[in-house]
């Protein structure tokens, strides 16, 4: 079993790397990108059989350790 | 004298610069290495000195909140005990809790690398009580993750708190934005005034032979 955590900085905090690929892509014509935020992906194989568990195990780590949620949110995504 | 326990993790890189100002100073240092689980006996100050701790992975200071000695750390602080974060420090003790707020990448992504003018907010408290209110201290800085950040209910508290003590600015003393910092925000301390972070190095500014020696009276505060 696989965990996919997605961190990405909360909406309302500035984001500056997600900003200087925005001026990347307008500098290079490409139309119609209205935003761009950047973000990290850790993928965790786990040993367990257990989606409850798995999904308990990595929303406690993402709290205490993979994202710093005073300027980030994170999601969880369980694949088989 | 003053004895004062400088803590390494791998990557640390300006803990010998920590210990010779402070033995400059008159102090006695130790270095404390991260897998140690205890601090030294009978020491007046704990430095969190700068650097990369665990090369920056995952975020500035992620990883080292977990090394052993901070435990140790945190008990010190909530006992009274005085911890001053430089740098990787500060980045270390906001990761911790020890402190309030994050620090992100600087807003124009450099690296910046520089001497600094900043203004004393705050001096009310043991790291800035040799500086004057307003004073302009000019201080090097070098950080890619300086960008303090705190949301508008934690300003407030730390604007009531007085926990605000430096701010980058012009030789003016007008506030200047330097790394995209809330309100340019350069040091704070913790409610109870005895822990301090800053990402300016006043290690670095105690010879004015080489540019300045402004640090030493922020690092005699905490001495005194």
């Amino acid at each position: 079993m696989r965990a996919i955590v997605n961190i990405f900085l909360k909406e309302g905090v500035l984001d500056p790397q997600g900003k200087a690929i925005h001026h990347a892509l307008d500098a290079m014509n490409f139309e119609g990108v209205e935003d761009v935020r950047m973000g990290k992906q850790i993928v965790l194989k786990l040993s367990t059989t257990s989606k409850e568990k798995a999904l308990e195990e990595v929303e406690k780590m993402a709290q205490e350790i993979l994202a710093n949620t005073v300027i980030e949110d994170y999601t969880i995504e369980i694949v088989e | 004298m003053k004895s004062i326990a400088i803590l390494q993790f791998p990557g640390t890189n300006c803990d010998l610069d920590t210990k010779y100002a402070f033995e400059k100073l008159g102090c006695k240092t130790q270095i404390v290495w991260h897998k140690e689980t205890t601090l030294p006996k009978d020491i007046d100050l704990v430095v969190i000195a700068g650097g990369f701790s665990y090369g920056d992975y995952l975020r500035a200071g992620a990883i080292a909140k977990f090394s052993p000695i901070m435990r140790a750390v945190i008990e010190y602080a909530d006992r009274g005990g005085k911890v001053l974060g430089i740098c990787n420090g500060f980045q270390i003790l906001t990761e911790v809790g020890l402190l309030e707020g994050a620090l992100k990448r600087n807003v124009n992504l450099h690296f910046i690398s520089k001497f600094q003018t900043l203004k004393v907010i705050n001096n009310n408290n043991d790291f800035l009580k040799k500086c004057q209110k307003d004073e302009i201290l000019n201080i090097p800085i070098a950080h890619a993750d300086g960008n303090y950040y705190i949301n508008d209910s934690g300003y407030k508290k730390l604007e009531e708190n007085g926990q605000i003590l430096l701010q980058y600015s012009n030789r003016r003393g007008e506030r200047e934005i330097v790394n995209g910092s809330v309100n340019s925000i350069a040091g704070i301390c913790n409610k109870n005034r005895n822990v301090f972070g800053l990402m300016p190095h006043p290690e670095r500014a105690i010879e004015s032979i080489l540019g300045s020696s402004d640090g030493v009276k922020m690092l005699e505060g905490l001495i005194a």
